[in-house]
């Protein structure tokens, strides 16, 4: 049973005749123990549909138009974050690319996981510290009970990381969102939190939802794989497949132009052009304009969603399904 | 036009700044066409209906000279606005200097710091009426001496927003190509400061208004032969009760002048200041 | 073949606040490398290991305190007037992030002329209109983009921005510092298109810096990896990718993430984090992480020797 489903959702921004979506009929699902990656590059819509399922999304600002969050089975397409736990629906959890940010510099480490405890457990302050530091242990941080009492400041990137991981877990969720959580860390210590949220996920019957624009780290880390493209998905697969098989010339370009497969090559393979603005595209497919495989009916009307195999589809007209090697 | 219609965005987004900018528009109509838009000479006595209200004729009514308090009211908006100007341009032409020079320069720039901070000891009130009593009262004076209380803010503006600007990136690739620090201050420090130093001229020019409106009302400012709306409420004083008027109107237009000026720089700075730019959708 | 630049013992060290107290923190200790005519060299590592303040100290941002650099046979570090200047021409600076990099009150052709009005290379105004408009062209955009601001133009646009202020007039050597790590993945291969395009036509001699291993390994002819502001491992470029020596520089290849998931790490890794660069222990810098490490390493810092094609600073490596 998925634990986290997204069913055609959709989000935009402004009213009316000037409404906008930058997010666009997205549809995707993550079951127990599972990491789905979600990957794109800026302005896909990616950490917006993030913020849409945690219901995060700012007000004023983009709101839901159409579709629905289903957490466990249950719509929670219009409650708050609170709402959702009170109303016994189970909790979801988020972190974020700058630890720095996310930690408030002027409380203790401790404090902080506390009061992150003590919102869903109505316990003692001496037992949520107590859970707090079984937390600081579970997030593999060394010395756990002193370092209850450090501030933000004082621990590296990896270990701030690490701390923000274990106040995401303070509510015991059952669906973890991660956006771009390595992007700011150096990659030997990237490594380690990736494998620390791998055998979390496992340890905890977790269900999470990985948000990045590095493919390298899809690779390692993902069951399976969305890719989004100004505010839709273009492609879903399981990792293997959308490595071995890619259906969409966009996730076909991408992985190409990537500068660690152009290694020894003169040049580097590019995606022409940029990514269009929400909304600048009226007719046709977004990625029509910078596809290698452009055909004229891409320009008119929308892509279908073409089955490729189990699991795997690509919302373009003329997928590659030969499953020719890049 | 686009550039000019997205000036008027952030009035459009609070439209009571709007009312703001139509009064300093009036303000200013009246400073600049003063002869032609006073009914009568301001100094014109006519004793014989002293003291009289508001009626079709005076629509300020008189006072105990007989002049127009209408007149006097256009008349004094001049005196505002040379004080308002000349504050602002004291202000800016002594702290854009020493706060500029003070975070380029930070050894000699801690010790001059210092020096303001001194300055700010002082309320700045006060500090006016200490500088017109030394240097003399005169409409020349009292600019300075309100100006002077100005320059310490100013200056501190100045100095955090120079300080931040000097580690931007591209200031310090104009230092990697060999710009000296002349280039770099005229290049890319000043151009940077107009903008906030904007909207610090619309509140600088507010404050004024009160500032001068204080001394001038004290004597101590513009001469009484001059009208101005503080020195019209320092003679009305003592008609409080029974002519109110020669204090109300005067006094009004103190109040809605820096009223005014506050909203307008609100939305000055909702215009400039780049995260709110983005809210709104303009352009720098 | 002399080299067009050589370093020399470069030591560059920073004053810093922290708890109140002042510390000094040793960003380059001891690096020495050279540049050869028309070459790539990569300089990589992980955050604070000093390849940033290494680009910055040839270029005179960042004060050194030791060391020398050569560029074309003149002294770098203690040149004046007219020959700081044309030293200023001749090595020209990348900047990362290209929102931060460009004024936002100047056109997109003053700020790319910025080199030649400090130095006043144009001739007349024409002069400059037109090597602006070359110059643009030469990174691909169109010379309209002249009389732009930077707000108006996309990331990788403001980074060919960046680049073509670098070109005009054309240097003898860019540093390039993360010149692509703010942008996305298909503009990155765009913008390092571009560069090696440049490097050709214009032969130009680069320093490139950065902490991907998978741009290094596709711009660079020779690699040297950083640790803690010393140099680890120099090496051709093929060799630091498939046969690195020092157990650093297996750490750091290990851990970057491969686009094939066929390919998932299951080995041992360090599981310690780099420590602060404020408590700098005695001996070899990352021998608290590493499996080779023995008490030699803990007392003595190894120098650079060479180990077959590389040249490396680890006691054990090759053993």
């Amino acid at each position: 049973m998925s634990m986290l489903a997204l069913e055609y959702l959709t989000v935009s921004v402004g009213s009316g005749s000037f409404a906008v979506d930058i997010v666009s009929g997205v549809s995707l699902s993550v079951g127990r123990r599972e990491i789905v990656g979600l990957v794109g590059e800026s302005g896909s819509g990616k950490s917006m549909t993030s913020l849409a399922a945690m219901g995060l999304l700012p007000k004023p600002g983009p709101h839901i138009r159409s579709g629905r969050i289903l957490l466990a089975g249950v719509d929670v397409t219009q409650l708050e974050p609170w709402q959702r736990v009170e109303a016994g629906h189970g909790a979801m959890a988020m972190i974020f690319q700058e630890p720095m940010t996310s930690l408030n510099p002027v409380r203790r480490v401790g404090d902080q996981i506390v009061e992150a405890v003590q919102v869903r457990e109505k316990i003692s302050r001496a037992a949520a510290m107590d859970r707090a530091r079984e937390l600081l242990e579970l997030v593999r941080i060394p010395d756990a009970l002193m370092q209850l009492r450090a501030f933000p400041h004082q621990l590296s990137g990896g270990m701030r990381q690490r701390v923000m991981i274990a106040i995401a877990l303070a509510s015991r969720p059952q669906v973890l969102i991660a956006d771009e959580p390595t992007t700011a860390l150096d990659v030997t210590v990237q490594f380690q939190i990736l494998r620390l949220l791998r055998e979390l996920c496992n340890e905890l019957d977790m269900a999470m939802l990985f948000i990045t624009h590095d493919m390298g780290v899809i690779a390692q880390l993902a069951d399976r794989v969305a890719v989004m493209y100004a505010g839709r998905i273009v492609e879903t697969a399981s990792v293997k497949e959308l490595f071995g098989a890619p259906g969409h010339p966009y996730s076909r370009s991408l992985m190409d132009c990537m500068p660690i497969r152009g290694v020894g090559l003169r040049r580097l393979r590019t995606i022409a052009g940029q990514a269009p603005r929400p909304g600048s595209v009226r007719a046709g497919c977004a990625f029509a304009a910078r596809c290698p495989d452009m055909q004229d009916s891409c320009r008119v009307d929308l892509p279908p969603r073409r089955e490729l195999g189990a699991g795997h589809d690509a919302l373009c007209g003329f997928p590659v399904t030969d499953g020719r090697p890049l | 036009m686009k550039r000019a219609m997205s000036w008027l965005a952030p009035f459009a987004a609070r439209p009571i700044a709007l009312v703001g900018l139509a009064l300093l528009v009036v303000v200013l109509l009246a400073a600049f066409f003063a002869p032609w838009m006073a009914p009568f000479d301001p100094q014109e006595m006519d004793p014989i209906i002293r003291l009289s209200p508001p009626d079709a004729v005076h629509w300020f009514g008189t006072d105990q000279f007989g002049r127009d308090t209408l007149s006097r009211v256009i008349y004094s908006s001049r005196m505002a606005l040379l004080v308002g100007v000349g504050v602002v341009v004291f202000a800016m032409l002594t702290g854009v200097p020493i706060g500029v020079f003070s975070a380029l320069f930070p050894r000699v720039g801690h010790v001059l710091m210092r020096m303001v901070d001194v300055l700010m000891a002082f309320p700045s009130l006060l500090l006016a009426l200490g500088l017109i009593v030394i240097l003399g009262p005169s409409v020349a004076n009292s600019i300075i001496a309100v100006g002077a209380g100005f320059l310490t803010t100013t200056t501190r503006i100045v100095y955090g927003l120079t300080l931040r600007l000097k580690s931007e990136t591209y200031v310090e690739a104009a230092r990697s190509m060999g710009s000296r620090t002349g280039w770099l201050i005229t290049r890319h420090i000043l151009p940077n400061l107009v903008s906030p130093l904007l909207v610090q001229a619309s509140f600088v020019f507010a404050f004024a208004q009160l500032a001068a409106a204080s001394l001038d009302f004290l004597g101590l400012g513009a001469p009484p032969t001059i009208p101005s709306w503080g020195n019209m409420l320092a003679e009305s004083r003592q008609f409080i009760t029974r002519a109110s008027w020669l204090l109300f109107f005067p006094g009004m237009m103190i109040v809605l002048t820096a009223f005014a000026l506050n909203l307008v720089g609100d939305s000055l700075r909702d215009r400039l200041d780049p995260r709110f730019r983005d809210m709104l959708g303009g352009e720098a | 073949m002399t080299p067009i630049l050589a370093v020399e013992g470069l030591r560059t060290s920073f004053n810093l606040k922290r708890g109140g107290r002042r510390v000094q923190v040793q960003a380059v200790d001891d690096v020495s490398l050279t540049l050869a005519e028309g070459e790539v060299l990569g300089i990589v590592g992980e955050s604070g290991c000093g390849k940033t303040t290494v680009g910055r100290s040839i270029m005179r941002l960042a004060q050194p305190q030791g060391g020398r650099v050569v560029f074309r046979g003149t002294d770098v570090l203690s040149a004046t007037g007219k020959g700081l200047n044309d030293l200023r021409l001749s090595i020209r600076m990348v900047f990362q992030d290209p929102y931060a990099s460009l004024n936002p009150r100047r056109t997109i052709g003053d700020s790319i002329a910025e080199a030649g009005d400090i130095n006043r290379a144009f001739k007349d105004r024409g002069d400059r209109v037109r090597q602006i408009a070359d110059s643009l062209s030469a990174v691909g955009l169109d010379p309209s983009f002249a009389t732009r601001y930077p707000h108006e133009l996309s990331g990788g646009q403001r980074q060919r921005v960046g680049i073509a202020r670098a070109i005009l007039p054309v240097p003898a050597i860019v540093i390039a510092d993360e010149p692509v790590s703010a942008l996305d993945v298909s503009v990155q291969a765009q913008v390092l298109n571009l560069l090696m395009d440049l490097r050709e036509r214009l032969k130009l001699s680069m320093i490139f810096i950065s902490h991907d291993i998978g741009v290094i390994g596709y711009v660079s002819h020779r690699v040297a990896v950083m640790y803690m502001g010393r140099i680890v491992e120099l090496a051709d470029t093929k060799s630091i990718l498939e046969r690195p020596v020092h157990p650093y520089t297996h750490a750091l290849m290990a851990a970057v993430p491969r686009p094939d998931p066929t390919l998932r790490i299951a080995g041992a890794m360090p599981t310690s984090e780099p420590p602060s660069q404020l408590n700098r222990a005695a001996g070899c810098a990352y021998a608290p992480r590493c499996p080779l490490a023995n008490d030699r390493c803990r007392v003595e810092a190894p120098q650079l020797r060479t180990l077959g094609d590389a040249v490396v600073a680890c006691h054990n490596a090759g053993a």
